[in-house]
């Protein structure tokens, strides 16, 4: 398939990702779009948890919000949500989580909370719910964002969920054995953490985009791997699968009794 | 035991100007009709505690009624901002607004803590994330058998908790189904306690030995109101109106806009106008 979005491609990208063997607990937005399009193609036994409480769930219509009712109704089980965090969360039970966010560094720390200083923010963003904690606990991390310079910061006003930190191995002087971020699927390119300095790094590039692009779009110097390869493009399955589902969800949030 | 009021009678024996307020319901259940009846008698000074600030919280802090909030994801889900909330944050109006922010670990854990009569949460969380430095309330403590240094947090006391729910029993006996949040352990941990349902039933029913009730004896006011999650949703009964989460983007961005609304939608209503969203499905549960 030639003819496809820049976005429709992170999507599928952040989509393949995943496996079926994962337990991945989901972000609202991108995250749950890809989410849902590799549990419908090539990982049908993945098991998806959004903060809500549902488990297993298999949503027909993407949700707009973490708790809509279609996540429930096709959950396997719904636990409270003290629950959701305390066993299944901090116990250790997630292997991915997959989060977005409005900012992020060169180290994969993300910022939903502030832009400008905290007590007289300049933009005060939502906050970060479940992600302090989901970015320490889950086995790895995976982030899907746009690749733009307000999103790709040189230094975060805030960080709301530890990546990487400072690089290197931060995270283990913090006493953390999770991996933390593994992955980072942007619209134009694949950027994963160099082994050593832990620094993100350009692996993929997407059909059709130039190292200009990705330069020009990142508020960093950003960095290549010496290999970097091509993101195969999208397969006719997974550009049906997505657009399938986003124009079901479509219908679905701006109905009205039917929306559920 | 829990009596059987009208909402008005509800919020006028619960809420009092100045009262720490926690009205839960995670995306679900959420007691929009109650928030609406606060709003209309006019109670002043709350201090409103909710891990998932939306809608509601966007409307009673547009009208100048909360002097402080506690949360940890303050936002219109899936849309985008909550316009009052933020014009309140970054411009002062209509009022300052104190704000304590936390992790949803960590206000789940501390809810969690209030219903167990415990004076703190500890939890594993917060690392390398930068609330702790803002927030003074966030705080450490050493496992005195492992020597892990984990986070700490106040656990959550509220004056008056206020939840919707899907049926009572005419003795005040609450079935809650779906997601259920975080409002067994608000009920819990609150002095007093605010019920609104869908339906009040001859018998509870609950469909499962170990179904979510919370007895009578732990809540303190039930209310019957139909529809009274409108426009969040309550399962099994009708379900939650994204379309009106979408909607309220434009009315809340506009102070004047979001004036017209409430003086229309709650000065002016009653809480029997919920009743026109509750639908007509069966009263079990899906």
């Amino acid at each position: 398939m030639s003819d496809f979005t820049p976005t429709e491609m992170m999507t599928i990208a952040a989509a393949r990702a995943l496996s079926n063997d994962d337990v991945c607990f989901v972000g609202i937005g991108a995250p749950s779009a890809a989410c849902n399009v590799a549990r419908l193609t090539h990982a049908p036994d993945i098991t998806l948890i959004y903060e809500s409480g549902t488990v297993g769930t298999k949503p027909d219509v993407l949700p707009l919000s973490i708790g809509d009712g279609e996540l429930c109704d096709t959950a396997l089980f719904t636990v409270s949500v003290p629950e959701m965090f305390r066993y299944w969360l901090q116990g250790g039970r997630i292997t991915t989580g997959f989060l977005g966010g409005a900012q992020i560094d060169r180290f994969a720390n993300l910022n939903t909370t502030v832009v400008g200083p905290y007590d007289h923010p300049k933009v005060r963003l939502p906050g970060g719910g479940g992600a302090p904690e989901i970015a320490s606990n889950c086995g790895r991390i995976f982030i899907t964002m746009a690749l733009s310079k307000r999103g790709f910061v040189e230094k975060l006003p805030f960080i709301t969920s530890m990546g990487h930190g400072e690089g290197g191995n931060h995270r283990e002087r913090l006493g953390m054995k999770t991996k933390g971020p593994t992955r980072v699927i942007t619209d134009l390119c694949i950027l994963e953490p160099d082994p050593q300095t832990k620094e993100l790094t350009v692996v993929s590039i997407h059909p059709g985009v130039t190292r200009e692009q990705i330069v020009e779009n990142c508020g960093w110097t950003i960095k290549f791997a010496d290999q970097v390869i091509e993101t195969p493009p999208p397969t006719a399955l997974e550009l049906t699968t997505l657009r399938d589902i986003n124009a079901r969800t479509k219908k679905a949030h701006q109905g009205n009794k039917e929306a559920a | 035991m829990a009596k059987i009021v009208s909402l008005a009678e509800a919020v006028g024996d619960n809420v009092r100007d100045g009262d720490t307020v926690a009205m839960e319901g995670f995306t679900h259940l959420i007691p929009y009709a109650a928030g609406h009846e606060v709003i209309r008698q006019g109670r002043k000074d709350l201090y409103l505690v909710r891990m998932t600030p939306d809608i509601l919280y966007d409307q009673l802090i547009g009208v100048g009624a909360a002097r402080g909030m506690k949360f940890s994801w303050g936002g219109n889900p899936g849309v985008g901002s909550l316009h009052r909330f933020r014009d309140a944050v970054e411009n002062q109006w209509p009022r300052p607004i104190e704000i304590e922010e936390h992790s949803h670990a960590a206000m789940a854990n501390a809810y969690e803590a209030g219903a167990a009569n415990l004076p703190f949460a500890t939890l594993r969380g917060y690392i390398g994330a930068d609330l702790p430095k803002v927030n003074p309330n966030i705080k450490s403590v050493t496992c005195p058998f492992t020597g892990e240094v984990l986070a700490a947090v106040p656990a959550i006391r509220p004056d008056v908790t206020i939840i919707h729910a899907q049926r009572a029993d005419r003795k005040g006996n609450v079935l809650i189904e779906g997601i259920v949040g975080v409002q067994k352990e608000a009920v819990l941990a609150a002095k007093r306690s605010i019920v609104t349902v869908e339906e009040i039933v001859d018998e509870l029913d609950p469909p499962s030995p170990n179904s979510l009730v919370l007895p009578s004896w732990a809540v303190t006011s039930v209310a019957h109101v139909p529809g009274g999650a409108f426009p969040s949703y309550a399962h099994g009964y009708y379900p939650r109106s994204n379309a009106f989460y979408i909607g309220w983007d434009e009315i809340a961005r506009d102070r004047d806009s979001f004036t017209a609304w409430i003086k229309q939608n709650v000065l002016e209503a009653k809480p029997e106008d919920f009743a026109k969203h509750a639908g007509n499905k069966p009263a079990k549960a899906a």
